[in-house]
């Protein structure tokens, strides 16, 4: 028993000296469909040792049911049970494995395109993108796809790994052309380097050891690349940015600013300034549960205390060196990602940071991916990606996506289904003295409300009026009742967009409403002529 | 710049992902399941409203069939951090006799677990529910989100979840519907462990090895703390030096021989051992994909 203790502490020590130095790579893997991903993965984990043997038990039993015969190691990965019955992966999944030297995060992204928004969601947080070409077919339309997209998300390094070489008889002359043709493209797209290797991830070349069968290859393999390919590019350039996640005030003696640090340095005593306010101050603390810190950096979570007393409250952002754009128009790329195609004059909340605001849409063009041409578009259907103008309610504070992921990413929430529609990137302000004096038009105030502004006279049935104002309030509408004898109220509110259910002495006998309320309620929304998505398109009195 | 440690990048993750959840929806709510994940959320959500009370209660789904243990770590610890907690039991399938020997596994995790977890949800008008869950743990796990959407009866639709970028989570929901946040998505097993060392977080005894009194058949050995978990004719309970690796209901949970007492010896045995750790868990096994349906019908 002792003998086992004292052989085995070394170990535990060993493990701490070495999780300390650790770093962290997340890299996703994408391809077209049966370039054998999932293959590859399962390939990296258990050539790696990073297996669970009852995991490679269950993978066993379910290879069983399929013709193929042998340890399918893409059961390993796909986790979804119509995926396996599939044999494809539909949805990214997330694995973990570590070496000796580094941890890693791998997001394992679907091919088929139909699931392509799924690969941007694993491509937003990736370090190092992984695309593989199937020896046999080469570069394909959805290749082009995928590294459009990781381009586009900003990932800083390409592994391009041409697989299935052992169906091409490890073939040189094939790795070669389709390298030639690649490389070709990624200069197209901007992207400066990359790594190209061949493998087989079925055989296991060049996936944790070099292949004895591909001796003209004599780059590191798979893992050994993924080891030791140089990190920290791709980091912010900016300066200290925070958007403040919460106010922090548990009593009258402590007022601290909760967010998690974006980039660059903060320390006591630095000078920060606060948007939208303007204003400045010094930070007396930067408070943690663990005590207070003599300097924080990306991506910490924190408590910022500052020497005076500022009006701050959560969506606003702290800085110093270098300010932020600050504008509420601006230009974005953006990947569609929602059934709903983008539809100009569809309500959108725009979440950017930690701040949520309504935000028109409109498109400058759309990107022909496989040509990279630029075209006119009314809307952008799911998976298309677009140049668009963003026009926000409030004005937001960023910096280009280029130089900052976090301040210049945002996503955009259909006000109606509540789905994530669109993933954008922001490029750069549009021209400030351009929108700074605009008065504010019938079509905007539509946009920012979802419906243009009606006044509904309903006579004088009070339960009637606050029935009907439930159920448009509930529908995400702007409505307020207004009492009798406010005619130039009303027709003022219903120009500034709102829908006013005015209550009226006598009216007008030609379309008796029925008596019981909610009946009367359901009468007057039919009139108001609601689509489908329960949008108000238009409507004047009844 | 300065690199953050793997193990600090991940708590500083989560931190955030707490903090907009209480921001953003209108009652968050945390699932206390008194494991070593939960141990490390109630770590996590002190840190993420430090120096202030952690602004949510915390919901026990209590099947009546935990480990004595577990019950008296989570009453004793809850206490001492002053967090607010609600027990839900569903008292009604236990009057009809629900137990996993009586109508199976399935049927009795559904009534117990799910069912008392919907229940619990809907009577607090929770909008989110954060959880331990990890996506190393089971495979279906791999696969969801951070933002776990829910429809009105609690259910996961794994093939149409919401895309979800950068840190940017979508908390929007329509009434009846909610969110299961999971802040430790990107941790593993052994992150879990480090970090409850490095932090020297208390944890329920049950996972350090100890004589214990076990059914022992093969290599499963089978808690006795029930009285219907049924013997095989003459079988007697052993005292076993063992350990549990993951903590449920004493009657689906087996445990692993072990002599791991302290958390550097369990750290060590992670690294020798390659095998996961719901392995053990009864519950997984039922079918082919069982996580995956249970997920689907509003398990946790």
């Amino acid at each position: 028993m002792s003998a086992l203790r004292t052989a085995l502490v070394p170990e535990f020590e060993e493990f701490l000296a070495q999780e300390q130095d650790k770093e962290l790579l997340r890299f996703l893997t994408c391809g077209s469909v049966d370039d054998g991903k999932s293959t590859l993965i399962g390939r990296l984990l258990y050539d790696s040792r990073n297996v669970f043997e009852d995991q490679i038990q269950a993978a066993a039993k379910a290879s069983e049911h399929r013709a193929s015969g042998g340890l399918d190691l893409s059961l390993l990965t796909d986790g979804l049970r119509a995926e396996r019955e599939q044999g494809i992966t539909i949805d990214v999944a997330y694995r973990y494995f570590a070496t000796a030297r580094r941890k890693f995060i791998i997001a394992d992204t679907p091919g088929h395109e139909q699931y392509t928004r799924n690969m941007a969601t694993g491509a937003s947080t990736a370090d190092l993108a992984i695309l593989l070409i199937d020896a046999r077919l080469g570069v394909l339309a959805q290749s082009r796809r995928h590294a459009f997209i990781c381009s586009l998300l900003g990932i800083p390094r390409f592994v391009v790994a041409v697989n299935k070489m052992d169906m091409v008889d490890y073939d040189r002359a094939v790795f070669e052309r389709i390298r030639a043709e690649f490389t070709a493209f990624l200069s197209v797209l901007g992207v400066g380097s990359a790594y190209f290797l061949p493998l087989s991830a079925l055989a296991g070349d060049n996936v944790v050891s070099s292949s004895p069968r591909m001796p003209w290859f004599e780059g590191p393999s798979l893992l050994d690349h993924l080891e030791t390919v140089q990190l920290g590019e791709g980091a912010a350039d900016t300066g200290f940015r925070m958007a403040v996640q919460r106010v922090v005030r548990p009593d009258q003696t402590f007022r601290g600013y909760a967010g998690q640090v974006a980039s660059g340095m903060l320390h006591p005593g630095d000078e920060v300034a606060v948007l939208p306010s303007g204003l400045r101050s010094r930070v007396r603390q930067i408070s943690t549960f663990d005590g207070p810190l003599d300097e924080a950096y990306a991506p910490m979570g924190v408590t910022v205390v500052l020497e005076d007393h500022l009006d701050i409250s959560r969506g606003d952002l702290l800085y110093s060196a270098g300010k932020p754009q600050s504008a509420r128009k601006f230009l974005a790329k953006v990947v569609w990602m929602d059934a709903r195609p983008l539809y100009p004059r569809r309500r959108y909340l725009l979440k950017h940071t930690t701040r949520t605001v309504p935000a028109e849409v409109s498109i400058r063009h759309r990107v022909r991916i496989e040509t990279l041409e630029e075209e006119p578009a009314e809307t952008l259907e799911m998976n298309e990606i677009g140049l668009v103008e963003i026009n926000a309610s409030q004005p937001l504070f960023f910096d280009p996506y280029a130089r900052n992921h976090q301040t210049g990413s945002f996503i955009l929430i259909d006000a109606e289904t509540n789905a994530t529609s669109g993933a954008g990137m922001i490029v750069d302000a549009r021209d400030h003295a351009e929108s700074a004096a605009t008065p504010v038009t019938a079509l905007e105030r539509a946009a920012r409300w979802g419906h243009p502004g009606a006044v509904v006279r309903i006579g004088g049935r009070i339960a009637l009026a606050q029935a009907l104002e439930r159920k448009l309030f509930d529908r995400g509408c702007a409505v307020v009742v207004l009492p009798a004898q406010q005619h130039q109220a009303a027709r003022a509110l219903a120009d500034a967009g709102l829908l006013v259910i005015a209550l009226v002495a006598r009216l007008a006998a030609e379309d008796p409403l029925p008596d019981g309320d909610a009946e009367a309620c359901d009468e007057i929304l039919r009139h108001l002529n609601l689509s489908q998505e329960g949008t108000i398109h238009q409507g004047e009195g009844i | 710049m300065p690199a953050l440690s793997h193990l600090r990048a991940l708590e500083a993750e989560s931190i955030h992902i707490m903090r907009e959840v209480s921001s953003e929806f209108q009652r968050p709510v945390m699932l206390y399941s008194i494991g070593k994940d939960s141990s490390v959320l109630l770590r996590l959500a002190q840190k993420a409203f430090h120096p202030g009370q952690i602004p949510f209660p915390l919901l026990h789904v209590d099947t009546s069939y935990k480990f004595r243990e577990m019950i008296e770590f989570r009453d004793s610890y809850t206490r001492e951090i002053g967090a607010k907690l609600i027990v839900q039991t569903n008292r009604q399938a236990l009057a009809d006799g629900a137990q996993p020997f009586a109508i199976g596994t399935q049927r009795c995790c559904g009534l117990l677990k799910t069912q008392a977890l919907l229940d619990g949800l809907r009577a607090g008008g929770f909008d989110a529910a954060m959880g331990g869950a990890r996506r190393d743990e089971e495979r279906s796990r791999a696969k969801e989100r951070i933002y776990s959407f829910r429809d009105g009866h609690g259910q996961w639709d794994p093939k149409n979840q919401r895309p979800e970028l950068w840190n940017l989570f979508n908390s929007r929901v329509d009434p009846g519907e909610s969110i299961r946040v999971f802040p430790l998505s990107n941790w593993t097993e052994l992150d879990v462990w480090h970090y409850i060392h490095l932090e020297s977080i208390p944890i329920v005894p049950l996972y350090f090895a100890k004589e214990r009194p076990m059914l022992v058949r093969g290599n499963t050995l089978i808690p006795v703390e029930q009285p219907f978990v049924p013997r095989l004719p003459g079988e007697q309970p052993k005292m076993v030096r063992c350990r549990m690796r993951s903590l449920g209901c004493s009657p689906c949970t087996g445990a692993i021989r072990s002599d791991a007492d302290t958390v550097p010896k369990i750290i060590e045995e992670l690294i020798h051992v390659r095998r996961s750790e719901r392995e053990n868990r009864v519950i997984d096994f039922d079918q082919d994909a069982s996580m995956e349906m249970k997920k689907r019908e509003g398990y946790f």
